[in-house]
């Protein structure tokens, strides 16, 4: 076995039989359930800190800007004082909302980027829930997030909230599918839904490489699609500033706001985190068939670092097209998903079947 | 049939190509941090230069033996669509030819009401006043932005009538 100086799995066996050792089976259980969620919340106050800095830093410089240069060196204390203030923020409802659907849509929201993190594998042994149809109770899960967005465009009694809702709603059922169907390109070739098995597949070589051009399209569409469904720019209808003010939250403040904020970053670590996995081999390091030398120091580097720089270029990408491209229209966004996405990744998961049944793959 | 599906393709591809087009752009700049354009303000106060065609205030211009180039002929004064330059002037009597000739007293200029439209400085003839690059101009008391702008003991330099 190669990966194993970086195996988290004999710490998370050792943590295990410790526990088993100190206390009975179901307050072992619930022991580690309570670790792997605090971890968990971490991970996310940590990553959205992260994420707002950086995009606001990437953003800066895609418009020859610095980005904030005040708090901190370089203004890396700045999402830090952003978190004081809104949590200093006095939470606001207004007269005519539902006060019980107002206050749970950010909460349905965030458990469903919460629940979708689980699945993801950070590292060989460092993954929460290895199911077996990890790819479909990811693209479940994370389609319940539209119901927070439509919750809380609907219980703020707000035109432009529900005007925001209602799109976003179009938006992420639209491209759901070809979330789905570019994600399905790739289980043609690994014939297994279980992401472990799926990273273990690409040992040799990523699937975008291994794929070729089928695999490349999919990877594309995957990209194209996974930016609609996380609503950000240059699909960010849900929330236009210029027609609809905030879109969904309008009516947010404070704590409740940052939480929409705070899903909106995760949801894009999550898509990104996916598109890793499937495309570019997760954790797997960069392996060139014949070069053992230069395998050999790629897989040095650890596991984990490997998927935080695949998932860190995947963002890098998506916040690329955000700063780049003119928004589009509802109807141009629904033109772009039904005419073009579906009807091609249709044709391209057709044309990778063949492929597949006729070996032309790496 | 087939032709639209080459022009359903060849709209796909011209598409994605003018996607990567304006990725490229956006690229060339993140790639550059030299083309930044944002300036680091209280910080770089000693590097500072603005550029050349920056308007700040209204200067009058005078040289080394303190005498400017303004003939009070009020041109500026007429220029200004909101009425910031006031010239008070007064006749001189000549002793070498023994008339009276026209001379500025003060130069009064009201930085609170000027919009730097640069109409004045179009309008001089003699090419008297131009137009400053400071721009730190906040003060606690609106009486300082008014200032008269030419030095005193300054005269009009020989020559410029002529």
């Amino acid at each position: 076995m190669k990966f194993d100086i970086y195996d988290f799995s004999v710490l998370t066996k050792s943590i295990h039989e410790s526990l088993n050792s100190m206390m009975g089976e179901t307050a072992v259980m619930i022991s580690e359930m309570v670790i792997v969620g605090i971890i968990f919340l971490t991970l996310f106050a940590v990553l959205g800190l992260i994420l707002v800095y950086v995009e606001r830093k990437i953003c800066a410089f895609f418009q020859q800007r610095l980005g904030p240069m005040r708090v901190g060196f370089w203004g890396t204390a700045q999402t830090l004082a952003d978190l004081i203030k809104l949590l200093l923020k006095e939470p606001l409802i207004t007269k005519n909302a539902d006060k019980f659907l107002f206050n749970l849509a950010p909460f349905v929201l965030i458990i469903a980027s919460f629940m979708a993190m689980a699945a993801i594998p950070f590292a060989k042994g460092l993954h929460a829930f290895d199911i077996d149809i990890g790819v479909f109770y990811i693209t479940a899960i994370s389609s319940i997030g539209v119901v927070g967005v439509l919750l809380a465009g609907w219980a703020s009694n707000n035109k432009y909230s529900l005007i925001g809702a209602m799109r976003s709603g179009a938006q992420i059922i639209s491209y759901e599918l070809s979330v789905g169907l570019s994600l399905l390109t790739i289980i043609v070739l690994t014939g297994s839904l279980q992401f472990s098995e799926i990273i273990e597949s690409q040992r040799e070589g990523w699937w975008i490489f291994r794929g070729h051009i089928p695999a490349l399209i999919a990877f594309i569409i995957f990209l194209i699609a996974s930016t609609a469904e996380t609503n950000r720019g240059p699909f960010d209808l849900a929330e236009a500033e210029s027609e609809l003010t905030a879109g969904f939250h309008t009516e947010y403040s404070g704590m409740k706001f940052a939480f929409f904020f705070l899903a909106e970053f995760i949801n894009m670590f999550i898509v990104a985190a996916i598109g890793a996995t499937v495309f570019l081999g997760g954790w797997m390091p960069l392996h060139f068939g014949a070069l053992e030398s230069f395998n050999a120091i790629m897989d040095f580097i650890p596991p984990i670092f490997w998927f935080f720089g695949k998932t860190a270029f995947i963002i890098f990408l998506m916040m690329w097209f955000k700063w780049t491209f003119p928004r589009l229209r509802i109807d141009q966004l629904l033109t772009l998903e039904w005419k073009y996405l579906l009807p091609i990744n249709l044709i391209n998961i057709l044309v990778m079947a063949f492929f597949v049944l006729m070996g032309w793959y790496f | 049939m087939i032709k639209s599906i080459i022009k359903y393709i060849k709209e796909v591809l011209g598409g994605l190509k003018s996607l990567l087009k304006g990725m490229r752009v956006t690229g060339y700049y993140i790639s550059h941090p030299k083309e930044i354009i944002t300036q680091q303000y209280p910080e770089n106060k000693d590097t500072l230069k603005m550029f050349d065609r920056f308007r700040g205030e209204v200067i009058l211009l005078h040289d080394e033996n303190n005498e400017h180039r303004c003939t009070g002929c009020t041109a500026c004064e007429v220029a200004c669509p909101n009425g910031s330059i006031e010239i008070i002037s007064e006749r001189v009597l000549n002793p070498e030819t023994g008339k009276k000739k026209k001379e500025i007293d003060k130069f009064i200029y009201h930085l609170s009401m000027c919009t730097m439209c640069n109409l004045c400085i179009e309008s001089c003839p003699t090419d008297a006043i131009k137009m400053g690059r400071n721009f730190e101009h906040a003060v606690f008391d609106r009486s300082l932005l008014t200032s008269v702008l030419n030095r005193p003991g300054s005269k009009l330099a020989p020559g410029v009538e002529d």
